[in-house]
């Protein structure tokens, strides 16, 4: 009961309020998560030292010599930021836990799903800037051009879709005894559908494929993006209620 | 501590004769199939099983959409014995398709959409059970099983479409027919009694383990409050 009622007040809150205070509260923590983020570098530099680590490893894994380098650039690319994701979303959620910051949060006068929405942008943004410094030294390391738009815009779509189911058991995640290691056990079997398509796609575009055998699995990521983010938005109070 | 309800007692003493009656019309009782031979009567139970797995898992994603809406610890039980008993059926239903599978097609597994779906939804419902495992409180328990429980009942049926765009080998026996399946077949009349027989059969199996499932996870719930009041 408490909670519907305190769930009325915010949607009577939120509709007696001009619309500008969710975007506002969304910047807030947006805001907040990359100065925290500007000054320490910590989540940032892990990643990307890590993805580049990846790489190193595919290379060895792989032999990725010319003829294979063209039929697995989209499987490596998307393996190491697959992994390299799961880092940061956990590290993200834990300096929350930790600091006590998400108690704050919670105590603010605006609407939960502000939390989300200003979480999944700030890792989103930290997913896409590892990912642009990844492409381009990918690029020089192994001589395919990976800056193609078709390319660039598999890997937004991608990683939101990535980070929207990502955040949101990250939050749970947290709060368990096992953290650190349970994230990506309940990441990437949910997560598999992204990864699919987003390989498909990627490999498309590098092999120069027709568009119609594009199209499905973009149309693929884009559904998959607007389910979660919203199955996320209606669920994630049951995640940070206390 | 309330006793067994009678009922219950009836329907397991009816559990064990109807799995006892199918058996011996998979085994006996339905003609050996021309091609693949005895192999082919895997077939009766791999269906029976892979049925009533789907079905519990799509009841454990209703009872998580019911408990996230009431509240009531009683959905999250229900939720738990679901996909409890199905995981147990869907990894029965994996392993006759494999022992079907290495004669039929000459492997035990291969990457199909279904094969590949069946083994995500087995792990996502291990994870599932990780995450209850690493929670105390039982409402935060709860609510982030009820979540997870959504979330990968979303997912599973997305993973299928997504492989879908790839080519599939699983044969359709009911309803349409895969041209490219390999190790399809018709069934005759005394096939379907068998094959309708034991999906009856696991379908009050199912009943029978989840009614007893649901009893089971009161239990723990008492155990539990009294294990606090002790320590309080």
């Amino acid at each position: 009961m408490v909670n519907k009622a305190t769930k009325m007040k915010s949607i009577t809150a939120n509709l007696s309020q001009p619309s500008g205070n969710f975007t506002k509260a969304v910047a807030a923590v947006v805001w907040k998560d990359l100065r925290a983020e500007f000054r320490s570098r910590e989540l940032f530099s892990a990643m990307l030292v890590f993805s580049l680590l990846i790489i190193l490893i595919f290379n060895f894994a792989l032999e990725l010599d010319i003829k294979t380098r063209q039929s697995v650039t989209a499987g490596v690319l998307w393996a190491t930021f697959a992994f390299a994701g799961t880092l940061g979303l956990n590290r993200s959620m834990a300096i929350e836990k930790d600091s006590g910051c998400l108690d704050g949060l919670l105590l603010a006068p605006v609407d939960r799903s502000a939390i989300y929405f200003g979480k999944v942008i700030s890792n989103l943004a930290f997913m896409l800037i590892v990912e642009i410094i990844v492409l381009p030294i990918y690029s020089v390391l192994y001589n395919v051009n990976l800056f193609q738009p078709g390319l660039l815009l598999v890997i937004l779509l991608g990683s939101i879709g990535y980070v929207a189911v990502g955040t949101l058991l990250a939050a749970m995640s947290v709060q368990t005894r096992t953290r650190d290691i349970l994230l990506p056990i309940l990441l990437f079997p949910v997560v598999i559908p992204v990864l699919l398509a987003a390989v498909k796609a990627s490999s498309g575009f590098l092999t120069g494929a027709d568009v119609a055998d594009i199209l499905p699995p973009i149309n693929l990521l884009i559904a998959y993006d607007i389910i979660f983010i919203a199955v996320a938005f209606m669920v994630f109070d049951n995640v940070v209620e206390e | 501590m309330q006793p067994k309800p009678v009922a219950l007692k009836v329907l397991d003493i009816i559990s064990i004769i109807l799995l006892g009656v199918a058996t011996y019309l998979a085994l006996v009782f339905a003609p050996t199939e021309l091609v693949m031979g005895d192999v082919q009567r895997v077939f009766y139970f791999h269906i029976g099983t892979a049925w009533t797995a789907l079905l519990g898992f799509i009841l454990a994603a209703v009872f998580s959409m019911i408990y996230l809406i009431t509240k009531d610890l009683k959905w999250d039980r229900r939720q738990v014995a679901a996909i409890e008993v199905s995981l147990v059926f869907f990894l029965i239903t994996i392993a006759l398709g494999s022992i079907w599978a290495r004669p039929v097609w000459n492997t035990w597994w291969t990457w199909d959409p279904r094969l590949t779906t069946a083994a995500i939804t087995e792990l996502i419902y291990v994870a599932y059970f990780m995450l209850r495992q690493g929670i105390d409180d039982p409402d935060r328990r709860a609510r982030f099983g009820a979540v997870y429980a959504l979330i990968g009942g979303l997912s599973a049926p997305i993973t299928f479409f997504a492989i879908r765009l790839f080519r599939t080998i699983h044969p359709v026996v009911i309803s349409g027919s895969n041209p490219e399946g390999q190790g399809s077949f018709s069934m005759t009349p005394d096939m379907r009694v068998a094959f309708f027989f034991a999906l009856f059969t696991f379908t009050v199996i199912f009943i029978d383990l989840f009614w007893n499932r649901i009893l089971l996870g009161s239990l723990q719930d008492q155990v539990e409050q009294l294990k606090l009041k002790v320590t309080m």
